[in-house]
């Protein structure tokens, strides 16, 4: 084969010299640009040109003006005694003040939820799920915070550490479904505790939801949602992959319908229309009740997209493999396809949560009290004339801090925990 | 995916589905029945509207049958949403790009930008910006003045007032010529683009044409007397008059939707740049393309296929949060029909009737467009 | 196209580098490599992975900016001159492991961009090239389809196209093969030899030890950033003088 080019290698081959061998072991330099790393990242990430140093000004100059605007106006002239003052009602709303005990035990239980589910999920302590942890001492430790505030947070911290030691007496399948039943129960828990029996002069009397507000009631209305939307948007998403054309049809109207309109103007639709649904022997519903049920309706369409996204991305082999094992249609979908399909979704159900958390805030356009709804109600009280800047400011706060955190737990859990992953990346 | 469910429970599952809305929709029926004794209808449509309309593209008075208050609803909400979904496509671009910027500051700025406006209910800062900053402006008799006596722009808490041009008698040539102005940089473009393709190098077409544009415009206003008079706001009294208004419900709903939509929308630009693979920088570099041409015949063509789809449905989300102008008294579509209409008719079942329909006619065109769009890229690629 | 029966211009070397060194972060990627290539010459690189052969071959056209040494290449030193860089670039030909086609251009267009854009070609001249080219690597008739729709082989082969549609002095080949099925690896290797025949200067790093047999002037070997050996396919495969080199010839040769 070398025939094919003759002469020509023969001839370089004497012409040339052979590149010169060095010995690794005697020729190791130092990197190049020693020194200070501090400066050489400096001038690497702030002024590697000219360009790149007048944008540094720039940016310095705004950041300068900005923070100096920020601080003069959070210490110098917000006042900020229109949220120490109301404090109690932007977090629980109207809320019978002899009854926020129960509300509290809520909190004590979901304390020790959870304990429990950082226990069962986890096989150790890192630094994401102590800061999960901590929050109720990190809250006690706030400024505002009042003294009566502080110690049932401390309380709620102290129940969710004993819930976590205690539940590390058990086996890792006993801790699993312990978390799994006690947080499925939660919900429908509080609920009851916060509304109470109809027994006047029992202990628990009944507090009718439309006391109900502030950002208990915001965060009600959110995981309400996400939780009964979830086997909704399940019952859906499995309809619209259905073969028998009216149901599929039918699935895809609804979830399209749903997810072409506003929330608003679910709401609305909620509102006034839910009533004209429902058997007139039943009693009304009341308003909370009937957002919520606006809510889980409007989140339905949006999980069922969420579940089919996590249903496509499971392979075609794993269908074969549970048919080949002898699993019939729907129970291969329960007991292999499902639980697949929703540990991939498990992320994606986070953000659906945080977006849904914020879009509650559209609730006070239909007359309820949620942290918004509170704050516009505290400002039409002429005592607070004037102070808009400031509770907007504090609510949106409360909504930054909440979702950011919630995003940045999602995403630590989602690397501890490996879930959120692709089939194909976690084999 | 059909042999998923058993033949009984397919069948048992479409009988509860046909008995549960049959079971709904009897309920409607006799609650209708019963409780209002008012069938349902669309006849209230023709009557008067017994309202007045501030905002409204089209002339309107409280005579103008109700579907006309519609309609002018209709038009607000494109009227924000147009705008809004082009101003936030290039504020989106823009931090998109900052974010992937080498310089550190530029990059965390604009990091703290989507995390702050992705992590606030649009609601809260709509209100905020609302109550808590625009009716805070001077009243009329004290407003900001910019750019006095050349081009003033009055900013105070009844809106925004700025110069604005009527027609005088040599506008209608001025229109010929930029009738003409228009042809020609159609034709010139068209040219280009012909020259182009027979060389293989494509000139840059549309800065062609703006410029082409540009310049007759401004070689007629200069050559015609006047074609235009522009008036300038000025304060008269307790009013100003002359030139043009925006409400600050307008500017409120619009700014605050474009800060918001930017946010995901600087998300989707940065990932469609991510997206395009490294290799594909390296191999244009390794032919001796320039970093211009790199951009423009390699990068962006790119990335537009991985941008377009999800800004096509943060353009639908745009336009359905048009409907938060309920909570500050902008008079789009959904605040007309969803809030004047219905409170003044009574007639719920209509009124969000005809609004599912509306959004989701908006929604299915926009969707249309987005599968013709994801058609034609699977075509070509 | 044919240079195998022209006279070689010139016996100066068309690529020069001397002590060429490459730091990332603290990694030191190249400790000091010198290398010339004259014209029309085969040169083979092979060694392990992170033996920093890659990075090497792509400082020639400087996707990677070295940190000491020189490098010159068809007698313009490369430094911060951006002008110089898009000039060597257009006269070094380099085709990578991953392809690296664009695919929302066809395969015509893939191949006549780059002499449209960056040689002023009119497009009739850049199609005539790109047709004679494709022809030459065997797919004549995928020219309107787009990359995703061809084999990997046809992939490489295009890619091999494309930068041949330069019509550059000096070819530099990442391993070419490496992300091909095995039944494709022959069908760019045989267009590969077909170049390296017709007069092409090379450097072609690859663990084909056939193809480098077959054609290769010098073969160079890298390990951790250094040429450990180099030679002619004869001295390196029958007399390797290192222990490093030796093993590692064995551990390929042996498939």
């Amino acid at each position: 084969m070398r025939l094919l080019r003759p002469n020509l290698t023969l001839r370089r081959r004497m012409a040339l010299p052979v590149a010169p061998v060095t010995d690794p072991q005697t020729n190791v330099l130092p990197p190049a640009r020693e020194g200070n790393t501090a400066l050489r990242w400096i001038k690497e990430n702030l002024f590697s040109s000219l360009f790149d140093s007048v944008l540094t000004i720039i940016s310095l100059l705004f950041l300068f003006f900005a923070l100096r605007l920020a601080l003069d106006w959070v210490f110098n002239l917000a006042q900020w005694d229109v949220i120490t003052e109301n404090i109690n009602i932007l977090m629980k709303g109207a809320y019978p003040s002899d009854q926020v005990w129960r509300i509290w035990l809520g909190l004590y239980l979901l304390g020790a939820i959870v304990g429990i589910n950082l226990r069962a999920w986890n096989r150790e302590l890192n630094r994401t799920t102590i800061a999960i942890a901590a929050i109720p001492l990190i809250l006690a430790l706030l400024p505002f915070a009042s003294e009566n505030a502080r110690i049932n947070l401390i309380i709620i911290q102290v129940t969710s550490a004993a819930a976590y030691l205690l539940t590390s007496i058990l086996g890792d399948k006993r801790r699993r479904q312990l978390a799994a039943v006690m947080s499925i129960l939660y919900i429908p828990v509080f609920i009851l505790l916060l509304e109470g029996f109809t027994d006047e002069d029992g202990i628990m009397p009944l507090v009718k939801s439309d006391l109900w507000g502030g950002l208990l009631l915001s965060v009600l209305l959110a995981t309400v949602g996400i939780i009964f939307s979830l086997p909704l948007g399940i019952v859906l998403a499995l309809g619209r992959r259905s073969r028998q054309p009216a149901i599929s049809a039918l699935c895809i109207t609804y979830i399209e319908v749903v997810r072409g309109v506003p929330l608003i103007s679910i709401l609305f639709m909620g509102n006034i229309m839910l009533q004209l649904f429902m058997p007139q022997s039943l009693p009304p519903i009341d308003r909370v009740v009937r957002v919520m049920m606006a809510i889980t309706l409007f989140t339905a369409a949006y999980m069922a997209e969420i579940v089919r996204g996590g249903l496509q991305a499971i392979p075609k082999g794993q269908y074969d493999a549970a048919y080949a094992l002898g699993f019939s249609g729907l129970k291969s979908m329960r007991v292999i396809i499902l639980p697949q399909a929703l540990r991939i979704v498990i992320p994606v159900i986070v953000s659906q949560f945080i977006g849904l958390l914020l879009d509650t805030t559209l609730v006070a356009l239909v007359g309820l009290f949620d942290l918004l709804g509170i704050g516009q109600a505290i400002l039409s009280n002429p005592n607070w004339l004037g102070r808009s800047q400031e509770v907007y400011v504090f609510i949106g706060l409360i909504y930054w801090i909440l979702a950011t955190s919630m995003a940045f737990a999602s995403q630590r859990l989602e690397k501890n925990l490996g879930v959120g992953r692709n089939y194909d990346e976690s084999q | 995916m059909s042999a998923f469910y058993g033949s009984s429970i397919r069948s048992s599952w479409w009988l509860w589905s046909r008995l549960s809305w049959f079971f709904l929709y009897s309920n409607m029926v006799t609650a209708l029945r019963t409780q209002k004794e008012v069938p349902i209808s669309y006849d209230f449509l023709h009557d008067t509207a017994g309202f007045n309309l501030g905002e409204s593209a089209i002339a309107f008075t409280c005579t103008d049958p109700i579907h006309r208050a519609m309609l002018v609803g209709l038009l607000n909400t494109f009227k924000v949403s147009i705008t809004g979904i082009a101003l936030a496509t290039l504020l989106g671009t823009f931090i998109g790009v900052m974010r992937l910027s080498t310089n550190f500051l530029v990059s965390k700025i604009a990091w703290a930008y989507i995390n702050v406006f992705r992590n606030i209910p649009p609601l809260l800062l709509l209100i905020f910006w609302y109550r808590a900053v625009f009716l805070k402006l001077p009243r009329v008799q004290e407003a900001i003045v910019f750019f006095d006596p050349v081009f003033p722009i009055y900013i105070a808490n009844r809106g925004l007032f700025f110069p604005w041009g009527t027609p005088t008698e040599s506008w209608s040539t001025y229109r010929w010529i930029l009738l003409a102005g228009f042809v020609l940089a159609v034709f010139v473009a068209y040219r280009l683009r012909q020259h182009g393709k027979r060389t293989g190098r494509m000139p840059l077409v549309s800065l062609w044409f703006a410029v082409i544009l540009l310049v007759v415009t401004l070689l007629g206003y200069v050559i015609l007397p006047d074609p235009l008079e522009i008036t300038k706001p000025a304060l008269k009294g307790f009013n100003i008059r002359g030139g043009a208004t925006l409400s600050l419900e307008f500017w409120g709903l619009l700014f605050v939707l474009v800060i918001y939509a930017a946010a995901y929308i600087a998300e989707a630009v940065r990932a469609g740049i991510l997206s395009v693979d490294r290799g594909q920088r390296e191999a244009a570099r390794a032919l001796g393309f320039s970093s211009f041409n790199i951009m423009r015949l390699i990068i962006l063509p790119q990335a537009i296929r991985v941008v377009v789809p999800p800004l096509i449905s943060y353009a639908i989300g745009f336009t359905k949060n048009t409907s938060l102008g309920l909570a500050i008294g902008y008079t789009d579509f959904f605040a007309i029909t969803g809030g004047l209409i219905l409170n003044n008719t009574g007639r719920a079942v209509e009124t969000l009737t005809i609004i599912l329909l509306v959004y989701l006619t908006i929604s299915l065109i926009a969707s249309l467009i987005l599968n013709m769009y994801n058609r034609r890229i699977m075509l070509s690629h | 196209m044919n240079r195998n029966s022209a006279p070689a211009r010139t016996e100066d070397p068309i690529i020069i580098c001397r002590d060429v060194q490459k730091w990332f972060g603290k990694y030191h990627a190249l400790k000091g490599i010198s290398m010339e290539v004259m014209p029309q010459e085969v040169i083979v690189i092979f060694g392990p992975s992170g033996s920093g052969k890659s990075t090497f071959i792509r400082t020639i056209n400087r996707l990677e900016a070295h940190q000491s040494g020189q490098i010159i290449v068809d007698g313009i030193e490369l430094t911060h001159d951006v002008r110089n860089i898009e000039r060597v670039r257009m006269e070094t030909g380099m085709v990578f492991q991953q392809f690296n086609l664009f695919p929302h251009l066809t395969v015509m267009q893939n191949i006549t961009y780059a002499p449209m854009y960056n040689r002023k070609w009119h497009r009739s001249k850049a199609e005539k090239v790109a047709m004679e080219l494709l022809e030459r690597v065997g797919i004549p008739e995928q020219a309107e389809k787009y990359p995703a729709q061809l084999s990997g082989g046809q992939q490489q082969r295009v890619a091999i196209a494309r930068a041949l549609a330069m019509q550059p002095k000096m070819m530099l080949f990442d391993e070419p093969t490496s992300a091909l099925d095995p039944e494709m690896i022959k069908e760019v290797l045989d267009v590969m030899i077909e170049l390296a025949q017709s007069g092409m200067t090379m450097i072609v790093i690859t663990h084909e030890m056939g193809f480098a047999r077959a054609v290769a002037d010098r073969l160079f070997f890298f390990d951790e950033g250094l040429v450990v050996e180099s030679g002619t396919p004869d001295e390196l495969f029958n007399f390797p003088k290192e222990e490093r080199s030796k093993q590692f010839l064995a551990q390929i040769l042996s498939h």
